[in-house]
């Protein structure tokens, strides 16, 4: 029998053993839910792709065990609901919130759980309306798109304002509690921002907090993590660091991660992304003939030029705005 | 036997099954169809422009979502005729790709055959709808 390394496979077992009937004749079969939907590759993948992230990671394999779990206890008809699963993503910017989300939508289409698995990410703008009667349409054109998926608001604390009750976001919160309650097999609602908004975002709206099941938080990224998240961003592009652009690397993400507006993956994805447009230049300058080597290699030169280091502030890391739609891929 | 309109995709068949729509609306979403719903009470053949309940369905992955929208033209039309058009904009066209009835008058006395006698034994032929005379929004109250 497979199992998922969870601290919690006892309960699971439990969990399959208590029937009604109390037989301890064994009629399901754990490995053979595991291998039909392939839960365990996206699993095996998420540990491979995201660099640390373990308190997350764990947290996702005891879904994903519940959910198993409770596919085996509805073939012997001892679940009547499916659990709730509506969740909330805390954490700094950058720190892999949406990374997961699409993953987790991933699990739950494999799982059965959710019947497409596509994930839509809308921010405040994409829900709030511009006058009286504009809100609840907009709001459920967007819940109509991520139906059969996962709904992921991002900064989803902008949505109430203290100091305006008749802020419309106010409608939109009522709209998704209802969904929330009411279709929990058509759409999973994933809550995403910093922690401390996210928190107040809860104390003052208790009837979203009672309805997110799990809390995950993430947390900011160590320098040797954010370096290892680096080196598989130039490895699934094609690049490599030369020695000497790995140590200037390590230096300028010091500096940066003590300059305003740092976003953990997000500036290790536009620094280097930087570094490729310095190194294309370089090579232009160079002229001549280049080897599949010098094409691959960011040096050094490509990661001091950057103005961290001439001018001691930080590139603009502006992100454009907008909902998105992430495909499951087929 | 009574009139049965036949129109668009499986029209000869009995009329499909709520389950059977969802599974239409599936395949067409899976192809990459938006959808649109209209309804009309002139179901005349060559009445191309029947009324859109919204607009064309873009962005959406569940039938469920779909589905829920036909839910909501029934409730306000259920005496009218309702389809269902699949766009297939892969080729640069606007091109219905797929378009089936969903909802049917509860009762329909169908079309009146008019023929004319024209000259040299030539006969034009006229189609009427019964329901036409009455005027629009007054049609199919069995
Ligand atoms: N643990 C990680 N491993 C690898 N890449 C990561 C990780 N966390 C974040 N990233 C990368 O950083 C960028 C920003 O991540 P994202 O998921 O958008 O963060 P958030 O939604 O928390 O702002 C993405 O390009 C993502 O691929
Ligand atoms: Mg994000």
């Amino acid at each position: 029998m497979t199992t998922l390394p969870t601290p919690d496979t006892e309960k699971q077992n439990d969990a399959v053993n208590a029937t009604q009937d109390t037989s301890q004749e064994a009629n399901v079969d754990v490995s053979s839910v595991l291998e039909e939907s392939h839960v365990l590759d996206v699993l095996d993948k998420l540990d491979e792709e995201l660099v640390g992230l373990t308190s997350v990671k764990m947290r996702i394999r005891e879904i994903a065990s519940l959910l198993v779990v409770d596919r085996l206890r509805r073939t012997l008809e001892l679940t009547t609901r499916p659990p709730s699963l509506h969740m909330s993503f805390t954490g700094p910017p950058g720190t892999g919130k949406t990374s997961v989300a699409m993953r987790m939508a991933t699990i739950l289409h494999r799982l059965n759980y959710v019947r497409r698995g596509h994930l839509v990410a809308v921010t405040r703008d994409d829900l709030v309306g511009q006058y009286i009667g504009h809100t609840a349409p907009k709001t459920k054109e967007i819940l109509k798109r991520a139906m059969g998926g996962v709904l992921f608001i991002d900064e989803a604390y902008y949505l109430y304002r203290q100091e305006n009750e008749r802020d419309y976001g106010q409608e939109v919160i009522e709209v998704l509690l209802q969904v929330m309650e009411n279709q929990r097999e058509d759409i999973v609602v994933i809550l995403a921002g910093y922690k401390d908004r996210m928190e107040t975002f809860f104390q003052s709206n208790p009837g979203v907090s009672s309805r997110i099941a799990h809390h995950l938080d993430f947390p900011n990224y160590t320098i040797e993590e954010l370096l290892a998240i680096a080196h598989i961003m130039l490895a699934e592009q094609m690049y490599r660091f030369s020695p000497e652009a790995e140590k200037a690397f390590e230096a300028y993400l010091n500096k940066r991660m003590e300059m305003p507006r740092f976003s953990n993956g997000r500036s290790v994805r536009n620094a280097l992304d930087r570094a490729r447009l310095r190194q294309a230049n370089r090579l232009i300058a160079k002229g001549g003939k280049l080897s599949r080597m010098d094409l691959m290699t960011i040096e050094a030169e490509d990661i001091l030029a950057s103005r961290v280091f001439t001018e001691g502030i930080p590139e603009n890391e502006e992100k454009a705005p907008g909902p998105e739609m992430h495909e499951q891929p087929k | 036997m009574t009139f049965h309109l036949t129109q668009g995709t499986f029209s000869h068949l009995p009329p499909l099954t709520d389950d059977e729509i969802a599974l239409q609306v599936q395949y067409c979403l899976d192809n990459n169809w938006p959808l649109n719903i209209e309804y009309t009470d002139d179901p005349h053949p060559r009445n191309t422009y029947w009324d859109m309940w919204g607009l064309p369905m873009f962005d959406i992955k569940d039938a469920k979502a779909i589905v829920f929208e036909i839910n909501e033209c029934r409730k306000a039309f259920g005496n009218y005729y309702i389809r269902v058009s699949a766009y297939d904009r892969t080729k640069g066209r606007q091109t219905i790709a797929l378009s089936f009835i969903v909802n049917r008058p509860e009762h329909d006395p169908g079309f009146s055959l008019t023929r004319q006698e024209s000259h040299d034994r030539v006969i034009r032929y006229t189609l009427r709808d019964y329901e036409t005379d009455k005027p629009k929004g007054e049609r199919y109250k069995s």
